[in-house]
């Protein structure tokens, strides 16, 4: 689950990490107040989506102005003026596509002297299975570039959990980035509390690009990109709290509250599925056969036959879709159970695309028998190859 | 022979009664007699659970009572996300020698610290997130489809619990059947990895050939594919299909699995399906495919 840079700066400053002050603002008669209360001379105005690469972003709307989703202000009225050219307004970034993403809030921040920007995250390494450290002094870049061309000024350090982080992996860290005096003090102190951060809120990632090093020669969190592990969720109900349904697909929060794993895609064959792995071959074939998947739909283990009509009502919803292919192979999953939750979503839906199913595993032959004696018109697949070549046939009429 | 689990494999089942946990011991227990010895609940010990065919299993408070009351070397979980990692704890405790953890949606952070704890351990954990282990006409852990195996001699293992099953069908519909299964699940932190049951394979003289079923994530399949290399040096070489879910997969989207993204630029399918090439691995492009080319890599 991600969340807004100002839901995140305001976990982190809840474990004392240095941010700067700033307010969010949701409509445009609270961006007075916001101003007033910061002291200024610089202030900036940061878009808030759910996209990385917001500065170097641009509005579709010609009346948002040429700027990016990350502006400065000098004066309070300039504050203003961006406001309401960016609010309401569809911000492209490299992660948006191309319609972009609307912006609903705006988050105003105090400015700072910035004298090196930095870069520093914690994530997940799966090669050790411990929580790391990724810095670098090169801040405010796209990390991945940095890594592509320079690795040598990269540092990734894995931290042993039951120790946690040490002065000696803090030592080092203050090294990776060049740390000296006041700032070196900042981030001897900053590391354990980010790392208390990540691991106390089931963190997946946490982004600070860039970590910088003010005029005054003290650290602060600039920019704060954080996402959290959803099988977490659970025992955080204040994080839970900071989801922003509206940067989601509707049909994938629908899909969600059924507990089902829906990802929207831009083709025309819908795919209802059982586990990750095949609902990803499944769309792999169906490339191969020279169609695009519309969506992916895992129907996952221990489905219900109301949760597999569910699952077959949300991909019906979309008007991309063509055609549908169901393929099942059941290990938790018993055929006879998709098979009904199918023919009963059929019949309520008025099914008008074609429709392949392809069954296997557990008590196939009752749901291969439920699927023929419904009376329903559904083309039956013998395997994955078959399906695939039947369900892209069938579109192209 | 098999890798991991044969017939004389003893088995416990934390979370037995659940509906998940009985549904699959009833198939366990039916699939030649796997010996399922004991449940446990921290409620219920003392209790009995009844199967379909009318055996009786005993239920004991935790795993480590099971295991000294049966003799049990092998325990399978099917307790829920939130109390799985716990589980497998009790059950490294207990000095269960392979934990498979069958659960989906165990949060990463808890298996940071089981991670931690099993290294410092004698247990193999096999998941989470897993379809189990299975070995034909011997012994079955976890949810995979008993119907669907032959005896025979390829050794199959992927991180996906569904493509097992197409990997295993498709090798016995050849005629060449399976020695051992095992799904190592679709986590970003888990108990076992590829190289483990490579290494597993290739010293295990019934296995005359491998397939590998990756996806999209992580570095995983890199690394088998340089260990691989790295054994081919040595000569210890067997013939390999391979396949890679997730290459028409958009960038930075968890696809179902937890450890299914591509980010930032890794964990791409092309770099997988290219080091595993290098290393000698026939990729298959298509996934209903994988028996065939098995076949057609024996023929040489």
């Amino acid at each position: 689950m991600n969340i807004h840079e100002y839901q995140a700066k305001a976990v982190l400053k809840s474990y004392g990490a240095p941010v700067a002050d700033g307010v969010p603002v949701l409509s445009l008669d609270d961006v007075q107040k916001a101003v007033d209360s910061l002291p200024g001379p610089l202030w900036v105005v940061k878009s808030q989506i759910h996209a990385g690469g917001r500065g170097k972003g641009k509005f579709v709307e010609a009346e948002a102005g040429e700027k990016g989703g990350v502006r400065l202000a000098f004066k309070k009225e300039e504050v203003m003026e961006h406001a309401k050219q960016m609010l309401g307004n569809h911000l492209v970034t490299a992660q948006t596509g191309d319609d972009g993403k609307q912006v609903n809030r705006l988050y105003i921040e105090d400015g700072a002297d910035i004298d090196r920007e930095l870069y520093l995250s914690v994530l997940i390494d799966r090669a050790t299975g411990k929580p790391a450290f990724v810095a670098s002094t090169e801040g405010g870049m796209d990390i991945e570039q940095v890594a592509h061309d320079t690795p040598e000024k990269i540092l990734t350090l894995p931290i042993d959990p039951i120790a946690g982080v040490t002065d000696k992996d803090s030592e080092q860290l203050c090294d990776a980035l060049k740390l000296e005096g006041e700032a070196r003090t900042d981030g001897m102190k900053l590391f354990p509390t980010l790392y208390k951060a990540f691991t106390e809120k089931d963190m997946s990632m946490l982004e600070i690009n860039p970590l910088i090093v003010m005029e005054n020669g003290h650290l602060r969190v600039l920019d704060a990109k954080v996402s959290f592990d959803s099988n977490a969720i659970f025992r955080h109900p204040d994080i839970a709290e900071l989801r922003d349904k509206t940067e989601e697909d509707a049909k994938e929060i629908e899909a969600s509250e059924w507990d089902l794993a829906y990802i929207a895609l831009d083709g025309t064959i819908g795919c209802m599925v059982n586990g990750a792995g095949l609902a990803m071959a499944t769309m792999d074939i169906i490339k191969l056969y020279g169609e695009e998947p519309a969506n992916f739909c895992d129907v996952g283990g221990g489905a219900s036959a109301e949760k597999v009509a569910a699952a077959f009502k949300i991909i019906m919803q979309d008007p991309n879709v063509k055609g549908i292919l169901v393929n099942i192979f059941g290990g938790i999953m018993k055929c006879d159970v998709i098979a009904e939750g199918v023919i009963a979503a059929v019949k309520e839906t008025n099914l008008g695309v074609p429709l392949v199913v392809r069954l296997e595993g557990t008590n196939v032959d009752e749901g291969k028998a439920i699927i023929r004696d419904s009376g329903l018109n559904v083309i039956p697949a013998d395997d994955l190859d078959d399906a695939a070549k039947k369900i892209t046939d069938a579109i192209k009429g | 022979m098999s890798i991991l689990i044969d017939s004389n494999t003893k088995v416990i089942v934390q979370g037995l009664t659940g509906n998940t946990g009985s549904f699959h011991t009833n198939q366990a227990l039916e699939y030649f007699g796997t010996k399922m010895v004991a449940g446990t609940h921290p409620k219920k010990a003392g209790q009995k659970w009844t199967a379909d065919n009318g055996a009786e299993l005993p239920i004991y408070a935790s795993a480590g009572e099971a295991k000294e009351a049966t003799g049990a070397n092998a325990s399978v979980i099917y307790v829920p996300p939130a109390g799985a990692a716990a589980a497998i704890e009790e059950a490294i405790d207990a000095g269960i020698e392979l934990i498979t953890c069958i659960t989906e949606g165990v949060p990463v952070m808890d298996m940071v610290r089981v991670k931690a704890k099993l290294e410092k351990s004698n247990s193999r954990l096999i998941g989470p997130n897993c379809p189990g282990v299975l070995t034909p006409e011997a012994c079955k852990i976890g949810i995979m489809p008993g119907k669907i195996f032959e005896k025979g001699s390829v050794g199959v293992v992927s991180r996906s619990g569904t493509l097992t099953y197409e990997a295993v069908y498709q090798t016995s519909m050849a005629g060449l059947g399976q020695t051992t299964a095992v799904g190592i699940g679709g986590d970003p932190v888990n108990g076992t990895n590829f190289i483990d049951v490579l290494e597993m394979f290739l010293a295990d003289d019934d296995t005359k050939s491998i397939i590998m079923i990756g996806e999209i994530g992580g570095s995983a399949e890199e690394e088998a594919a340089q260990f691989l290399k790295d054994e081919a040096k040595k000569g210890r070489k067997k013939p390999m299909v391979g396949f890679i879910a997730g290459r028409t997969a958009p960038p930075g989207r968890t696809m179902g699995h937890a450890g299914a993204i591509v980010s930032g630029g890794k964990g791409d399918a092309p770099s997988k399906i290219a080091a595993m090439e290098e290393a000698g691995i026939k990729v298959s492009p298509s996934p209903a495919r994988l028996g065939d080319t098995m076949v057609e890599v024996l023929k040489g």
